[in-house]
């Protein structure tokens, strides 16, 4: 007995591929909204500048690393990305990543939409996949539109000049693109947890906001008990813990072992919650 | 329904994996937390010792034994003398003999007399004394059966760092007994290091280095210990046990003015510091105190460990030991790191390139294990920062050669240049400047890299170099030729060699200054002759397009300036003046960190692995589930057997569903809410997993995302569109998910269906409900599938819309298509659909064809004029069952089997007038009891099972 009308249809098709995701979420304003103000992000950074008026060196010590790449901001096209990178990357990249990976099922389940996706069908895995990849795709633009504009920028204005740091020497401009390169990646590499983290509870929750929310509390928590130094050796698996250590591509030579335990720590976070959200997605019951 | 709060139910599934992740976060916590298992045992106890230049003098030593658990008479173990440094206990070495103790030493810390519970008097490390005591624990180790003995020599080392690493060095030359030394940052010349004169004076023309030596005497005051068991102020009520018992007299009877120092120590302190100057009896007294007078002796192979950041016992100590040592031919090695008085620890690199030096070398000279340690020479320069402790990072260097040896490359030479300048000297040398901060080294290292280092304006002179070409790695001693003249014909100076970057300022290296103490100068710059200074030895960058900046000064917080001001004029020698600079190349030590490279790339590669494995696993599985085909429902668009679904919080939405949707069918679902339609459904879109039973489409086995569901379309729980987008963009965006041809779509079909006009170029945000749920019913269309799946899909439509809805449902299931509606309307379904599958309390209660089960029935509703009128006349009437008035003008009559047009007849003639005659149908009674009735009652099932029961 065969199917007689109708073209049978039992070889899987590829659904739901990459390109369709990134379409329908290139779509959404929230898309456009959070890549455009990468953009905008740099620019007022440096209208501060200008507009700030007076260089007050008021540095209030105790900053170390940070106060001194504040000091040497305006040095150049390099220097202005890398200030650009620090004052983002404890917060605003965190939230940008947690809402790039935290909405994507969340919302489909609070618009009715995932159902209509699962029921085309899309494999769970494959939905999943799609998913993850085109979340990973926008949040790596965004970070890269905010350093690639800020290096833009802060070139156009302040010229191409060597790296300066008051740590260590002065890089020369093609070499400091390099470090502010690896310095990108290694902050995407570290938001991959939030990403990861974010994306669990996406499919947790019909709520995007939940997911969103929580998975930037949760790095927030984690950022406050890497504060108390109490807590010892604890801290080291902390998801946050290892954060800040592109700051060691500034040095002379590069420091890059903290580099490689937080990469470590990183792979190890993202594989977890991403493993979890599969585990959990591949098992849950649809009801919304 | 009543609603449902979500409660929390313990099931076996919840509690199994719930333990299994509290039992492997409660693992993990301690894990972490958990000391390591110790495989030593500690004895404290009190030793009295008799020392003194006759070796007649009692005194009691406060001491601890660490010994390895595996330790006896048949298993003897090597042992380590562990001295603590000026000012601490056995207490402050305690991490170290532990971790000794863990390799198999038996270690004995003490505390040095004058400190702590132990008695006696601090002597300074005295020949007599503090060295006589160490002899004495040898003595007493000896005696020990479980202490490996040669001939009643116990194999023995002494390690110690500062006023312990003395120890070691005076106590190797004064007792053969010694195997090996390890003495870290200490001195040579205790004279030298507290009264340093770098233009080759001796410690009598020395400048005092008045801050440390404050730190050092203050070490030794009043308290019985740093970090003892007792405050510093004062004594607890009760003691610890193994006090001397005269301790508190003891302590009550000490002289302010000296403390537990000995007489003599404190005197001479008294003398060089009141004056700034010491006295022959000061110097004498300091150098008995010196390892540099008995270092010809020492047969013990050395391991020297100095410190980079050491204002108080600066490299060149650790070098004047070290040619001592090597002249007797005793195998010697030293070792830099990045720490010392001021610098604490050092950063981690160099604190494990130290242990595993100390130990090989220990290992080899103790017990003969490994390979015999090299006579290299390790050193390590600041690279950078670490982001995670915000401590300084440095790289280890190693090299044959040792600075100072005859093999050193020939030194660079730099010049640096600048007119002669004047420069005051303040009284009482205040305003001093800062270079280092004596007593704060506790490993916070940035105070090197910030630039602490304070010049007081008026009273420096600087010369600069041109900036250098590449850049310039100075290991060991730079030297360099100043002039100088004052009115005095005497001048205490401070010369530093800087690195000046011309973006960050200056930076002097570890804060180290050379003193020096010119006698005989001229009034005049112009007949000054050139003085070679030696400047601190370093181990520095100095990067390309740096200078070097040499600057002199004439005041120091650290030291002892003359009291009366003076001006005084510096310049460099008439011919230029060149810093020599001795290089030394090494090669970087691999980082013991390069590990985790590799554990870096066997994460991401097990990563890779897993996800590739999953795919493939996937891959299989999907593939298998597409070949198992039931072929004898190949051609049937639908079969639910056995369905049973329990959702997660015990709630049974679907008890038991079976019901066949054949080609050509439109198949209604009917039943009140919460009959398990929509649950039925679910599962029907893998949206849900079954419980129980299955779901055959087309002969496919129905699980969620199987391929088969691509031959079905679907509107189930109100329509889901992305709010932002168009209705055309939602249902082109739905049709580029499905991955099929756009060809296959019949897109134009389906908008017709749709009806929406212009509205479907706008957001569907902006839809009514209604127009949602066309677009809804056009997207489940799409691509025309063989079973068609509506979850309530007049919802929201107005009459007409509902009406034009049943014609196309009607025609869509032409062709060999079918379609399932879902519906709690009778009438809809009635109209609608060929078959119906009535449902309740998640249970088919009836199915079949619409005709069968919607059959006609004897019971009809009468609207008359004159009700009793008409009861009376039907009454008479022969195979009435039953006669019921209903409403005002309405009679329920249960014909029986009287036909309805001899009932009308009948009440016609009697002059009754006859507005309507209407069959009730039997389903629409059941159905109704159901739904208005209380659903719950079993009654009302009851009734609609027997009415299915009649088919």
């Amino acid at each position: 007995m065969t199917t007689s009308t109708m073209p049978a249809r039992t070889s899987p098709v590829t659904t739901f591929s990459v390109a369709t995701e990134l379409r329908r979420q290139a779509s959404r304003p929230r898309t456009r909204i959070a890549l455009a103000f990468m953009l905008a992000l740099p620019l007022i950074i440096l209208g501060a500048f200008e507009f700030g008026g007076g260089d007050g060196d008021d540095d209030g010590g105790g900053g170390g690393a940070f106060s001194s790449l504040v000091d040497v901001a305006t040095a150049g096209g390099a220097n202005f990305a890398l200030f650009t990178i620090l004052v983002s990357s404890s917060f605003l990249l965190v939230v940008v990543f947690a809402l790039f990976f935290g909405d994507t099922i969340a919302s489909e389940a609070s618009w009715g939409s995932l159902r209509y996706l699962l029921a085309i069908p899309v494999p769970r895995a494959r939905l999943l996949g799609v998913k993850a990849t085109v979340s990973v795709i926008y949040a790596a633009l965004a970070l890269v539109l905010l350093v690639g504009t800020a290096l833009l920028a802060g070139t156009l204005r302040y010229g191409w000049n060597p790296l300066r740091s008051t740590i260590a020497d002065q890089l020369s401009a093609g070499e400091a693109l390099g470090r502010v390169s690896a310095a990108t990646g290694y902050i995407g590499l570290t938001l991959l947890v939030v990403g990861a983290l974010a994306f669990l509870l996406s499919v947790s929750t019909d709520a995007p906001l939940g997911a969103v929310g929580g998975a930037v509390l949760l790095q927030i928590v984690s950022s406050i008990l890497d504060q108390i130094e109490a807590l010892g050796a604890i801290r080291d698996y902390l998801p946050t813990h290892y954060n800040d250590a592109w700051i060691g591509l500034l040095s002379t030579p590069v420091q890059v072992d903290t580099m490689v335990r937080g990469a470590i720590s990183a792979l190890l976070y993202s594989a977890l919650f991403f493993g979890l959200a599969f585990w959990r997605f591949l098992r849950k019951d649809i009801v919304s | 329904m009543p609603i449902r709060l979500p409660r929390l139910r313990v099931t076996r599934r919840r509690v199994v994996s719930g333990s299994v992740i509290v039992v492997a976060v409660a693992a993990l916590i301690t894990w972490a937390a958990w000391p390591a298992p110790r495989t030593f045992t500690t004895t404290e106890e009190t030793l009295t010792v008799f020392s003194g230049p006759r070796g007649d003098e009692p005194v009691n030593l406060d001491t601890t034994l660490y010994l390895p658990k595996s330790a006896s008479a048949a298993t003897p173990v090597p042992a380590i003398l562990l001295a603590h440094g000026f000012g601490g206990t056995k207490r402050s070495v305690a991490e170290d003999a532990a971790d000794f103790a863990g390799r198999g030493y038996a270690v004995l810390t003490w505390t040095a007399r004058g400190f702590g519970l132990s008695g006696g008097q601090i002597h300074l490390d005295s020949p007599d004394y503090e060295v006589r005591d160490a002899q004495r624990l040898i003595d007493w180790l000896a005696a020990r059966p479980d202490i490996v003995k040669d001939r009643g020599d116990p194999k023995v080392a002494a390690v110690g760092g500062s006023y312990g690493g003395a120890l070691a060095l005076m106590l190797a030359a004064q007792d053969s007994r010694v195997d090996a030394i390890v003495p870290m940052i200490t001195w040579n010349d205790l004279a030298r290091s507290f009264l340093p004169e770098s233009s080759g004076g001796g410690p009598a023309e020395g400048v005092f280095k008045k801050q440390w030596a404050g730190l050092f005497f203050g070490g030794g005051g009043l308290g019985i210990g740093g970090d003892g068991p007792l405050p510093p102020q004062g004594l607890p009520a009760t003691l610890p046990e193994g006090l001397p018992p005269n301790l508190m007299e003891m302590l009550a009877s000490l002289d302010p003015a000296c403390g537990r120092f000995a007489k003599d120590v404190c005197a001479a302190y008294h003398d060089v510091a009141t004056t700034g100057r010491a006295s022959d009896a000061t110097i004498a007294l300091l150098r008995r105190s010196s390892p540099a007078q008995t270092l010809n002796k020492i047969k013990a192979p050395t391991l020297l460990i100095q410190g980079q950041a050491d204002s108080l016992f600066p490299l060149s100590e650790a070098e004047a030991n070290f040619r001592g040592i090597a002249a007797n031919g005793t195998p010697v090695r030293m070792d830099w790191f990045t720490g010392g008085h001021d610098g604490g620890q050092g950063p981690r690199s160099d604190r494990d390139r130290l242990r595993y030096l100390t130990i090989t070398w220990l290992d080899y000279y103790l017990q003969g294990k490994g390979e015999k340690p090299d006579a290299g020479f390790t050193f390590s320069r600041v690279t950078g920062f670490d982001a995670d402790t915000r401590r300084i990072t440095t790289s280890g260097f190693s090299t044959d050669i040792f600075p100072g040896s005859a093999d050193v490359p020939e030194a660079r030479t730099v010049t640096v240049d600048g007119p002669p300048q004047r420069i005051a000297s303040p009284p009482d040398g205040n305003p001093a400047a800062i270079t280092t901060l004596p007593g704060t080294g506790s490993g916070s290292f940035s105070s090197f890299l910030a630039g602490v280092s304070l010049e007081i304006p008026g009273q420096h002179a600087d010369f600069y170099s041109e900036p250098l070409p590449t850049n310039l790695d100075v290991v060991g001693t730079p030297t360099i030729k100043i002039r100088a003249a004052s009115p005095t014909g005497e001048a205490v100076l401070f010369v530093k060699l800087y690195d000046y970057d011309p973006d960050a300022g200056s930076n002097l290296p570890f804060g180290l200054a050379a003193p020096v103490r010119l006698t005989g100068l001229p009034s005049s710059i112009d007949e000054a002759q050139p003085v070679t200074v030696t400047l601190p030895t370093i181990a520095h960058r100095f990067e390309a397009g740096h200078r070097l900046r040499l600057t002199v000064a004439t005041s120091d917080q650290a030291y002892t300036t003359p009291v009366a001001p003076a001006t005084y004029v510096v310049g460099l020698p008439a011919s230029g003046a060149a810093v020599t600079l001795p290089q030394l190349p090494g090669s970087p030590i691999t980082n013991p960190d390069v590990i985790w490279r590799y554990v870096l790339a066997a994460v991401a590669a097990a990563i890779v692995f897993g996800v590739i494995v999953a795919l493939v696993v996937a891959r299989l599985r999907r593939r298998r589930n597409a070949v198992s085909v039931v072929e004898e429902f190949a051609d049937t668009p639908l079969v639910v057997r056995g369905l049973r679904k329990v959702y997660g919080d015990g709630f049974v939405a679907v008890s038991t569903v079976d019901f066949t949707v054949e080609r050509g069918q439109v198949v209604g679902m009917l039943g009140p809410n919460g009959a398990g339609k929509t649950t039925t459904l679910r599962v029907l879109l893998g949206m849900t997993q079954a419980t129980k039973g299955e779901i055959l489409v087309f002969g496919h086995h129905l699980k969620p995302g199987a391929d088969v569901l691509t031959r079905l379309g679907a509107l189930v729980e109100g329509p889901g569109f992305l709010p932002h987008v168009t209705g055309l963009h939602n249902l082109k965006l739905y049709w580029r998910s499905t991955g099929r041809p756009e060809a296959e779509a019949r897109l134009e079909e389906a908008l017709e269906i749709a009806g929406l006009g212009d509205a479907i170029h706008r957001k569907v945000r902006k839809y009514s409900h209604g127009m949602k749920q066309r677009l809804a019913i056009a997207q489940a269309m799409l691509g025309m599938p063989e079973l068609l799946v509506l979850d309530e899909p007049t919802d929201g439509l107005d009459p007409p819309q509902i009406a034009e809805m049943r014609k196309v449902l009607r025609a869509y299931a032409t062709d060999g298509r079918a379609v399932l509606v879902s519906s709690h309307l009778l009438a809809e379904v009635e109209q609608t659909c060929t078959h119906v599958v009535v449902m309740h309390k998640g249970e088919v209660v009836a199915d079949g064809p619409v005709e069968d089960v919607v059959g006609d029935s004897p019971i009809s509703l009468f609207d008359v004029s004159d009700v009793p009128a008409a009861s009376a006349v039907l009454g008479q009437l022969s195979g009435i069952r039953s006669i019921a008035p209903d409403g005002r003008n309405g009679l329920v009559v249960d014909l029986d089997g009287t036909s309805r047009t001899d009932a009308v007849a009948a009440l016609v003639r009697a002059g009754v007038g006859v507005d309507r005659v209407v069959p009730r149908r039997r389903l629409e009674d059941a159905f109704l009891t159901l739904v208005g009735g209380d659903s719950t009652e079993p009654e009302s099932a009851h009734k609609l099972a027997e009415v299915g029961g009649e088919r």
